[in-house]
C-alpha cells in the first residue's frame, strides 16, 4: 500500500511533531544536581510529569525533564523547556498552557489537558526552590489556581461569581463558564470548592 | 511520511481484498432496484440472491436467515433493540445480560436501554477475558430477555464461550446473539453449532468495504426490524438493497471460507514470531488475553513505563499501524474498559498496544516492527518518570 497525498498531514502540528521526535532536554543524567523539583500528574490519568531547575541570581539557568505521556505531553514540555531556561523566576511562574501551545502553533482541543502538567510542574518546582532556599515566595498567591484545566477557570473567578450572586448552584456555574463540560474531571474539586465558597457567601 | 505501510491494525478495519475490489469494479454497474420487477431490477435482485448465499454459507445459516444491514453496530443495536418489541409483550421479560467487556455498540447501547426502563446485568470476565460462566448461569432467570455474548474480543482477541452461554440463555427461554464481528472470516464461525439465535457481522473486518453488514436471525425466531419503511429483507429491514456492498460482502465471505483455514495457521504463526520476538526484545512487558483461545492475528501487550499514544505515534512515524487502549488517544480520560475489567492497572492498560495482523501481513512487517519497536520503547521509557 503506498500513502496518498491527502493523508500526509501528520496528527499534529510540524513543530509539535518536531518537539515529539527529538524532545529538548530531557533529563538523563541521574546525578542531576537540581536547585528545585516538581513533581505533577498520576498514573490513573496517564500523565506523569517530572520538572528539576537550576537556578542563579533568581534567573532558571537549566532545565530539564522527565515524562510518563503522550505526544501533547511530550511536545509542550519540551517547548515549556525551552521558553523557560533563561527566565526569570518571576516569568517561569507566569508561563502557561496557552503561551506553550501557541508556540508549538496548536493543539486539538481534547488535547489541551495533556499540555498543562508540564508548566504545573515547572511551578511546583519553582516552589520547591524557594522552599530549600529558606524563601518567601512570593508567586504562589499570585496566581490564581487553575480549576478546570480544559477551560481554564481559576478558583478566583468562580469566587468573585459566588460573590456577585450569580453563581448558586453547580449548573449555574457550568452554564456561565463551561466548568467540567470538556473532560469533566475537575468536577470533584469544583463542587468541593463551590459549597465552601457558598457556605461562605451565598445566602 | 514514511514510504513503508505496514497495517497492523486490522481489527479496527481491513483493506480491501484485491478480489473484491476487482468484483466491485465489475458489478459498479448494477444500479437497478433489487426490488423492481423489470430487467435492471432482476440483475440486482439476482447479484444480491448469490452475495446472501455466500455469507450464509460462511456462518452454516440458510440465505433466507441473512439480513444485510449498514454494519455490524446496526446489527448489534438491530438485536437489542428487540427488547422493547412486543416479543416480550406479557412475557415479564425486560432484562439483557451481556459481557463487560462487548464492543462499545453493544455496551453504550444497554446502557442508553437502562434510562428506559430495561434492566441489564453484566457479566465479568477473568484476567484473559474469559467470559465466568458460573457468574452468568447464576445471573440467569425468567426475567431475562436476550443474552448477548461477543465471539472474540476486539482489543485482545479473547473467544469467548458463545455456545455455552446460548445453552444457559435457552435454558431460560431468552433469546441468544452474539456479536461475532470479529471472528468471522478469521475463525470458523457455525451458527448451528452456536446454537446462537441471532449474530452480527460486518464487511469492513473481512476485507469488503466500510458500510455494510449482516444480521444472522434464525428461522421462526420472533422478529421485528430496527429500520422500518419498505419491505425489503422480507420485512427486516428497510432501505434499498446496497448492491454494490452486499455483491462485495458476498465476495468477501466467498473469499474467506476459501482461505480461511491456510490464513488462520499463516497469520497465527506471524503473532506468535510477533510475540516471541518482542518478549525476547523488550523487557519488562505483559501479553493480554487468553493465548490459548484467541484470534489468529490479535496481540496485545503492554509496554509499561511507556505510554500507548507516544509508541502508536513514534510506530507512526515509522510507517507502522497499531492501536492503544491508552486514554489520551480517545480523548477521554480514561483508559479501555476491556483492559480495566480485565484488572490490568492504569498503566498497564495506558501503555497497551494491539497490533492486529491480517491477511497482507508478511515476515517482513512483523520483522519490521521487531526492528524499529525496540528502540521506540526504550527511548520513551528513559524519559519516563517510572
Amino acid at each position: 500500500m503506498s500513502s496518498n497525498s491527502f493523508i500526509q498531514e501528520w496528527v499534529y502540528t510540524d513543530v509539535v511533531k518536531d518537539h515529539f521526535m527529538n524532545p529538548r532536554n530531557i533529563l538523563s543524567d541521574p546525578d542531576y544536581q537540581e536547585d528545585g523539583r516538581g513533581l505533577e500528574g498520576s498514573l490513573a490519568c496517564g500523565d506523569q510529569m517530572l520538572v528539576v531547575i537550576k537556578v542563579t541570581d533568581d534567573v532558571i539557568v537549566d532545565l530539564k525533564w522527565k515524562t510518563y505521556g503522550c505526544a501533547s505531553a511530550i511536545a509542550s514540555t519540551s517547548m515549556m523547556s525551552e521558553m523557560a531556561i533563561g527566565m526569570t523566576l518571576d516569568e517561569a511562574y507566569h508561563l502557561t498552557p496557552s503561551m506553550i501551545t501557541d508556540r508549538l502553533g496548536g493543539l486539538p482541543t481534547h488535547k489541551f489537558h495533556c499540555s498543562v502538567l508540564g508548566d504545573k510542574a515547572l511551578r511546583a518546582a519553582i516552589d520547591d526552590y524557594l522552599e530549600r532556599a529558606g524563601r518567601e515566595n512570593p508567586f504562589k498567591k499570585s496566581v490564581a489556581k487553575v480549576i478546570c484545566e480544559c477551560k481554564n477557570i481559576t478558583d478566583q473567578q468562580i469566587e468573585a461569581l459566588v460573590k456577585s450572586g450569580d453563581v448558586k448552584t453547580f449548573e449555574q456555574l457550568q452554564e456561565q463558564t463551561g466548568l467540567g463540560t470538556v473532560c469533566g474531571q475537575c468536577k470533584g474539586t469544583a463542587g468541593e470548592l463551590l459549597d465552601e465558597l457558598m457556605h461562605l457567601y451565598g445566602k | 511520511m514514511n514510504e513503508r505501510i505496514v497495517y497492523m491494525d486490522n481489527n479496527a478495519t481491513t483493506p480491501i481484498a484485491p478480489e473484491v475490489k476487482e468484483v466491485i469494479l465489475q458489478t459498479l454497474d448494477i444500479y437497478g432496484n433489487a426490488s423492481s420487477m423489470h430487467g435492471p431490477g432482476r440483475l440486482a435482485s439476482a447479484a444480491v440472491s448469490h452475495s446472501r448465499g455466500k455469507v450464509a454459507s460462511l456462518i452454516g445459516a440458510q440465505p433466507e436467515e441473512i439480513v444485510f444491514t449498514g454494519g455490524g453496530s446496526e446489527s448489534n443495536n438491530t438485536v437489542l433493540n428487540l427488547v422493547f418489541s412486543d416479543i416480550f409483550d406479557n412475557t415479564g421479560r425486560n432484562r439483557i445480560v451481556t459481557t463487560r467487556i462487548e464492543h462499545p455498540s453493544i455496551y453504550e447501547t444497554v446502557q442508553t436501554l437502562t434510562d428506559k426502563g430495561i434492566e441489564v446485568t453484566f457479566i465479568d470476565v477473568d484476567g484473559q477475558g474469559n467470559l465466568k460462566m458460573d457468574d452468568l448461569a447464576a445471573a440467569m432467570g425468567d426475567d431475562v430477555a436476550i443474552v448477548s455474548v461477543m465471539m472474540a474480543n476486539n482489543e485482545i482477541g479473547t473467544i469467548l464461550d458463545v455456545s455455552g452461554a446460548a445453552r444457559l440463555a435457552h435454558a431460560c427461554g431468552a433469546l441468544m446473539h452474539t456479536d461475532a464481528v470479529q471472528a468471522v472470516g478469521k475463525i470458523p464461525v457455525d451458527v448451528r453449532e452456536l446454537d446462537v439465535d441471532f449474530l452480527s457481522l460486518s464487511g469492513h473486518k473481512l476485507y469488503a468495504p466500510k458500510g455494510i453488514g449482516a444480521l444472522y436471525i434464525k428461522k421462526g425466531i420472533a422478529f421485528c426490524p430496527l429500520i422500518h419503511g419498505g419491505h425489503q429483507e422480507a420485512g427486516r429491514r428497510a432501505g434499498t438493497y446496497n448492491n454494490t456492498g452486499i455483491i462485495a460482502l458476498g465476495t468477501a465471505a466467498e473469499l474467506a471460507a476459501a482461505t480461511m483455514a491456510e490464513e488462520m495457521v499463516r497469520e497465527g504463526a506471524l503473532r506468535d514470531r510477533l510475540r516471541e520476538g518482542l518478549l525476547a526484545a523488550v523487557p519488562d512487558i505483559t501479553v493480554n488475553g487468553n493465548q490459548k483461545a484467541i484470534l489468529p492475528g490479535t496481540l496485545n501487550v503492554s509496554f509499561p513505563g511507556a505510554e500507548g499514544e507516544s509508541i502508536l505515534l513514534y510506530l507512526d512515524l515509522e510507517g507502522i499501524a497499531v492501536s492503544t487502549g491508552s486514554a489520551c488517544a480517545t480523548g477521554s480520560l480514561e483508559p479501555s474498559y476491556v483492559l480495566t475489567e480485565l484488572g490490568l492497572g492504569p498503566e498497564l492498560a495506558h501503555s497497551s498496544i494491539r497490533f492486529s495482523l491480517g491477511s497482507y501481513n508478511t515476515v517482513e512487517d512483523v520483522d519490521y516492527v521487531l526492528e524499529r519497536l525496540p528502540p521506540i520503547i526504550k527511548k520513551i521509557r528513559e524519559m519516563s518518570t517510572l
